[in-house]
């Protein structure tokens, strides 16, 4: 007995987007979207300890 | 009254000038430092290093899946969770890889003589591609066979085609495991003792701190 295969149903060809030439799967367009994200949190979120080590330096 | 000793003469043997040479161009403090600049501490920094770990996962799941062959890869449920950690590591590798890219880009990394170490990094970017790509033509599956000749027409179709043969499996195997793979490791090699050699890019300094009229 399978218990799971996968998270979501993969049985079906993959859905894709249509613009003009571009044409992307909607999971490669989730991933990249979740690359932007973790881009902009790298950039935007603290550092732990990053601030303490400013300190003792200045 | 004392002469002063004659300075040693020159070192003439290969293994004496390289490893001088070595020394000189990658100092041991340089080469394992213990200490990084403040700047350092962001999370931006992270994902070269993730993208390292996740190279070492890739290539330690790809020497089991080499080991124990697809029958084991295919019809096993370990081998499956090995095939699984080996796929999801190639998938970690690009994504951390990319984030680390757009950072440096942004960064503009090959500031301050550091052109070598953005090059090599890029070189590596555009060698994984092919490398994770035999991949998929090496699974041994239906899903292999339909890859290599959807692929075998698109290489056709810009003439490369005569080059190398996308379904013959034993070729595109070779490349997986052994040409393409040895080229990411060198290549990912060169570029960390460039990073050592040149240090961590500093981030841009602003007008303000400069001195500018804002």
């Amino acid at each position: 007995m399978t218990v799971m295969g996968a998270i979501f149903n993969l049985n079906n060809p993959a859905h894709v987007v249509h613009w003009h030439f571009i044409q992307l799967s909607v999971s490669n367009i989730v991933a990249i979207g979740l690359m932007l994200v973790v881009f902009a949190l790298a950039i935007l979120l603290p550092f732990p300890g990053a601030a303490r080590r400013q300190a003792s330096r200045s | 009254m004392s002469v002063a000793p004659p300075p040693p003469p020159p070192e003439t043997s290969w293994t004496a000038r390289t490893r001088e040479r070595a020394v000189e161009t990658l100092p041991p403090e340089k080469l394992l430092p213990d200490g990084q600049p403040t700047y350092v501490a962001s999370w931006i920094y992270v994902f070269g290093v993730a993208s390292i770990a996740s190279l070492i996962v890739i290539v330690g799941s790809g020497v089991i899946l080499a080991l124990k062959g697809p029958a084991w890869w295919h019809y096993t449920g370990v081998g499956h969770f090995f095939n699984s950690i080996h796929m999801w590591a190639v998938e970690l590798f690009f994504f951390v890889m990319v984030v680390h890219l757009w950072g440096k880009y942004w960064m503009a990394a090959w500031r301050g003589g550091r052109g070598r170490v953005w090059v090599t990094g890029a070189i590596t970017f555009l060698v994984a591609i092919p490398c994770a790509l035999t991949g998929y033509v090496s699974q041994q599956n239906f899903d292999a066979q339909w890859i290599s000749t959807q692929a075998k027409d698109g290489l056709n179709s810009v003439g490369v085609g005569a080059f190398f043969n996308v379904t013959n499996f034993g070729q595109m195997y070779s490349y997986h495991v052994l040409l393409l793979p040895a080229a990411v490791i060198a290549l990912v090699a060169a570029h960390v003792l460039l990073v050592r050699r040149h240090g961590v890019v500093p981030p841009f300094v602003l007008d303000s701190e400069r001195g500018a009229p804002s």
